[in-house]
């Protein structure tokens, strides 16, 4: 079961802490991760520590899933960094900056691995 | 570089040393004038008009204010654009232009010092940093110190020694040049939006702005500073607001300087010169403003005259760029600066179909014309504030051509003629009128001239101005013409303008004070900082005085205390 | 040991500058009065081993002078070079890099593309009634937080300058203020709001009109709920703002980054305008970086423009949207990219990486990352503020100097661009004979 939601993105703590370390397994848990709601945890049948799969118009990618309170349905959370940016659009729509939130996303739970940087750096190359 | 040059047939004009138009050889050794040469570089002016390098009192050039301006005016960043050359970097702006462009612009009208006016001691740094990527120009920068709390505290009580170990420790600690005052206590009182005349009580520090005056001034007399108080005062571009300039100007009549100069230098005067209740009986009170200052010796001023056109305004007079922020209904920056000022920016366009602008553009003139003693006189726009710098050869052709006023007049709101006395002054200055307001007077008034600026006596800087014009010349265009591309400008004895074009880049200097105070008062003031400090800034008192990094070509004048 | 005081943090945009430092053998041992995030930056991390040149697909370490010859002619060669990054450096390297654009021709542009360039553009639109941290200490007994969450992003925001920091009209610090946050989420900094709005992702901008409506005087024209937030939440807001002597808006990439953003940032100051008519307020931008704004303040005056500017023609052009780096990125247009003191590899969108990846790419960094991955010239450097000393710009503009708390072998970011413009020159210099 796949579930509609909008994607942001943005800092936390971990995130920051590893700012110069982004090559680590530290950066990687703290990351490659995606935060959402019990109620969309439910609605697509995933445990805390399960795969989910977020796929948007321009792209699709493999993070954990952790669930979380303050948000509300239908809103989902991944770290900025590689992650979150695979699956966000280049288009600035002229104005030099790409949307990093409130993107249109949808979730679901897999089995796939979530891939780790240079997995995921090797996508574009 | 050359050592030597010989600056041959001009017609020197050097009013400090009282040379009037005189055909006479200036010799330059090794950056600074001598009596004479032996294998020098000869340059021949033939005939043309020469000048000291031009030193200009006021013109906001480089801080955080400025550059605000320029980051949020790209469409006065795309007017000036210019490309790289070999030599020069880029340039671009016209009423905010790039720091190389202030450097090459000044250059090419003949000046070779500048004094930004309004440094918040907290930026000052940034100041500094501009400062220093302005090419050529030797510069300096007056720190705001007559809203911070440390001033109206000492003014409070009545510690003027204290309040002088202060403004000591405050100029040292910010590499600043003197005092300077922007609406004292208004500003302040613009952190919770509200504003001072001269007598009402700054909120919450019960002292009054004219308090403040005094108690400055008092205070900058402690020491043998080179410079009076620099003075903004209150009610800036309100009507009626003369009567609050003139009362300003008492408030110090019986301090005695330290050396024979005024105890306050009035800056941008045509912004205080206004007459009428309200924006519709609007009218100029330039004579009253200059009958004051003819009769009188302890006050200079700068004429902050208007040039036409569009441009940008900037002070650290917050609730005055908010007052014309709400007549235009243009952008709007504020920026106010904790413990010790505030600051201002919004586009303006001087319109001579406009009949206060055009009231406003009169005024300035009036004043140059209507005050008898040049030397009480600078010439200055208040950079950007009544326009650009770029201006000035407009103004200077004005001054000295009645009958260009007279067309300019003929084409301006008919206001001119009922609310200015501008069409009936027949006065005209001549070139050395001009020298004394642009470089003599200025120079003395910074007392720059005992540290080699503003003259061509033996033993001054090399820096001189040829303009392509002959001292006969009354044409204005002719006259604009030259004084926007100097034949030759040399800086230091380095010719850095040669036909208008600028052809090297020499790094300007920082001119800054070190006041000299009894350390006792400063320990005993240094307690009640660093409280400050610990308590209200939000840097510490280690960060905050200006590292010597930031000024690395550092000229240090000392005022020792005068006992 | 040696305890240094008054360290400055090379971290946020917050610059915090009265951080204790131990050091010992030359390295932080203890870092005292810094964030979680600004503490972590000061003890270090694992760095870039050597200069580095990539070959047949993988990075061979060699000499500094080797990586800077190679990224010379890299950046000699290329049509149409961008040089990105520069908000995790200090000015006098930002003053090179504008150098070295002028010198090649390139389009020089930071993070502030991707952070608060919208800002950017909002204020050359309307300006912006601010003023510094210290203010909003002594004075704010009104505090929003808007599409910002400074617990995770802004450790010491709320300590130093705003909620909780004591100031002279406000001794009682927090009992004297009150606290606003409006997120689509509620996180730990709305958990200690007095008030939090939760607004629908993308709606900040209805909100935004409808407080601007209230706060003109037309609360009648505001629907019953506007973005998922009621008008009664807004008038109370409203109200809040009206009646606080002073206040202050602090916004960040949540309104920067989500649908309207430059459009979002407009309705935000207008907003504050609008409140400015009944009271005293202000409104800020959370920067990021501790030296974004910084370099913003030297692009501008150097160039006239803070951002995003080419110059390609020999003067500076500016215009975001096109020489804004996603977008040279998008279109394929560059042919060779220096990227300093920050990591597009990370946070570029996918698709802008895509080419980035594929042009040969300078990386200056002290640490490796996404970038280095597809980097071809990589070129270690000093940390600066723990290695190296140089000027910063905090989020309200008030320039401080960072310090230098320990000795390095690796050269200043400084260094390296002052050297890379050397040879750079050289060889424009051959190719003129
Ligand atoms: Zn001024």
């Amino acid at each position: 079961m796949g579930a509609k939601v909008k994607l942001i993105s943005g800092r936390t703590v971990a995130q920051g802490q590893n700012l110069d370390n982004k090559l680590s397994e530290e950066y990687f848990k703290a990351v490659a991760l995606c935060e959402l709601s019990a109620e969309d945890m439910e609605k697509i049948g995933a445990s805390p520590g399960d795969n989910v799969k977020v796929r948007t118009e321009y792209g699709e990618v493999v993070v954990k899933a952790k669930q979380s309170t303050g948000y509300p349905e239908g809103v989902i959370f991944i770290p900025m960094g590689p992650w979150a940016n695979a699956v966000t659009s280049g288009n600035t729509k002229g104005a030099g900056m790409p949307q990093y939130k409130g993107i249109d996303a949808e979730i679901e739970k897999t089995d796939e691995p979530v891939l780790n940087i240079k997995e995921l750096m090797k996508r574009y190359m | 570089m050359v050592e030597e040059l010989l600056i041959k047939n001009g017609v020197v004009y050097d009013p400090i040393n009282g040379v009037k138009g005189e055909k006479k050889d200036i010799c330059i050794r090794n950056g600074k004038i001598v009596e004479e040469v032996k294998n020098p570089k000869v340059i021949d002016a033939g005939g043309r008009v020469v000048m000291p390098g031009g030193v200009d009192i006021h013109a906001h050039i480089a801080g955080g204010k400025v550059n605000s301006g320029r980051l949020f005016r790209p469409e006065d960043g795309r007017k000036g654009l210019k490309a790289k050359t070999k030599l020069c970097r880029p340039e671009s702006g016209y009423s905010v232009p790039n720091t190389f462009a202030v450097g090459y612009r000044y250059a090419r009208m003949g000046y070779t010092f500048v004094m930004e006016p309004a440094m918040p001691p907290l930026a000052a740094r940034h100041t500094h940093e501009e400062l220093v990527d302005i090419p050529i120009l030797d510069n300096a920068a007056l720190p705001l110190i007559d809203n911070n709390w440390m001033t109206l505290e000492y003014v409070k009580s009545g510690d003027i020694d204290l309040l002088a170990a202060y403004i000591a420790w405050i100029i040292k600690a910010t590499k600043g040049y003197g005092v300077k005052v922007v609406n004292p206590g208004g500003t302040e009182a613009w952190a919770w939006a509200k504003n001072c005349d001269l007598n009402d009580a700054v909120p919450y520090f019960d002292v009054t702005p004219a308090d403040i005056v005094k108690g400055l001034a008092e205070a900058n007399e402690r020491f043998e500073m080179p410079h009076s108080i620099h003075v903004h005062g209150n009610m800036l571009g309100h009507p009626g607001n003369y009567e609050v300039t003139l009362k300003t100007y008492d408030l110090v009549k019986g301090i005695t300087p330290y050396r024979d100069r005024p105890v306050l230098h009035s800056t941008h005067t045509q912004f205080f010169s206004y007459g009428g209740t309200t924006w519709r009986d609007f009218e100029s009170k330039a004579r009253a403003i200059a009958d004051y200052v003819n009769a009188n010796e302890h006050v200079s001023i700068d004429l902050g005259s208007v040039i036409l056109g569009d441009t940008t305004t900037m002070t650290a007079d917050g609730p005055m760029e908010y007052s014309l922020y709400q007549i235009t209904g243009r952008k709007w920056t504020n920026h106010d600066v904790e413990l010790e000022t505030g600051s201002g920016i919004t586009p303006f366009m001087y319109s001579g179909k406009v009949g206060v602008h055009t009231i406003q553009w009169a005024i300035g003139l009036e004043l140059a014309l209507l005050t008898r003693d040049p030397w009480k006189i600078a010439l200055t726009s208040d950079h950007p504030n009544a326009g650009p710098f770029i201006g000035y050869p407009i103004l200077i052709s004005m001054l000295m051509s009645k009958k260009r006023r007279d067309e300019s007049a003929e084409e301006m709101h008919s206001s001119i003629f009922d609310r200015t006395e501008l069409p009936s002054i027949d006065r005209e200055y001549d070139f050395y009128e001009i020298a004394i307001i642009t470089r003599a007077m200025t120079a003395r008034t910074l007392g720059l001239h005992e540290h080699g600026k503003g003259h061509l006596g033996v033993g001054a800087d090399g820096d001189v101005a040829i303009y392509d014009i002959s001292p006969e010349e009354r044409d204005a265009g002719k006259i604009q013409k030259a004084f926007l591309n100097a034949k030759y400008t040399i800086k230091g004895g380095e010719i850095v303008v040669k036909d208008g074009e600028v052809v090297s880049t020499p790094e300007g200097r920082t001119f800054f004070v070190t006041p000299e105070c009894d350390p006792k008062l400063t320990d005993e003031m240094m307690t009640k900082l660093k409280e400050m400090f610990t308590n209200y800034y939000s840097v510490s008192f280690a960060n905050y005085p200006v590292q010597d990094a930031y000024v690395p070509n550092p000229y240090e004048i000392r005022a020792p205390w005068r006992s | 040991m040696v305890e240094i005081t008054d360290v400055v943090c090379p971290l946020c945009g917050c610059v915090c500058d009265d951080i204790v430092v131990e050091v010992e053998d030359n390295r932080v041992t203890k870092v005292r009065g810094a964030c979680a995030v600004g503490k972590s930056k000061l003890m270090g991390h694992g760095r870039i081993k050597s200069p580095a040149i990539r070959v047949n697909g993988a990075l061979k370490e060699c000499s500094y002078d080797e990586a800077i010859k190679k990224a010379a002619e890299i950046l000699a060669g290329a049509r149409r070079p961008l040089l990105y990054g520069w908000s995790s450096t200090v000015c006098e390297a930002t003053k090179l890099g504008v150098c070295l654009a002028e010198e090649i021709g390139a389009v020089i542009d930071n993070t502030a593309s991707v952070c608060h360039g919208p800002s950017v553009l909002a204020i050359q639109d309307v300006g912006l009634p601010s003023c510094t941290l210290g203010e909003v200490k002594n004075r704010a007994s009104l505090i929003i937080y808007w599409g910002a969450n400074p617990t995770a992003a802004h450790g010491n925001h709320m300590k130093r300058y705003s909620y909780i920091a004591k100031g002279y009209f406000l001794p009682g610090g927090k009992k004297d203020k009150k606290l606003v946050v409006v997120d689509v989420r509620e996180t730990k900094t709305a958990k200690m709001a007095d008030k939090f709005i939760q607004v629908e992702p993308g709606k900040d901008y209805l909100v935004l009109s409808a407080l601007r409506a209230v706060l003109y005087g037309h609360e009648d024209v505001v629907p019953d709920n506007v973005g998922g937030v009621s008008k009664e939440d807004i008038l109370e807001v409203a109200n809040m703002m009206k009646e606080a002597p002073f206040g202050i808006i602090f916004f960040g990439m949540g309104v920067t980054q989500s649908r309207g953003r430059h459009n979002n940032i407009i309705n935000a100051i207008q907003v504050t305008r609008a409140a400015h008519t009944h009271t005293k307020f202000n409104i800020m931008p959370m920067r990021g970086h501790y030296n974004v704004t910084g370099f913003n303040q030297v692009c501008t005056w150097e160039t006239g423009f803070p951002f995003a500017v080419d110059l390609s023609r020999g003067f500076a052009w500016y215009n975001p949207g096109e020489t804004s780096s996603t977008d040279l990125l998008i279109r394929r247009e560059c042919d060779a990219a220096l990227i300093i003191a920050s990591d597009p590899g990370a946070h570029f969108p996918g698709e802008s990486i895509k080419h980035l990846s594929k042009i040969p790419v300078i990386q200056i960094d002290p640490f490796a990352n996404p970038t280095t991955e597809f980097a071809d010239v990589v070129i270690p450097t000093a940390v600066s503020g723990v290695e190296a000393e140089g000027s910063v710009y905090r989020m309200d503009g008030i320039p401080l100097r960072l310090r230098k708390l320990v000795d390095t072998d690796y050269l200043s970011d400084e260094e390296v661009i002052q050297a890379i413009l050397e040879e750079v020159r050289a060889i424009k210099s051959k190719e003129g004979e």
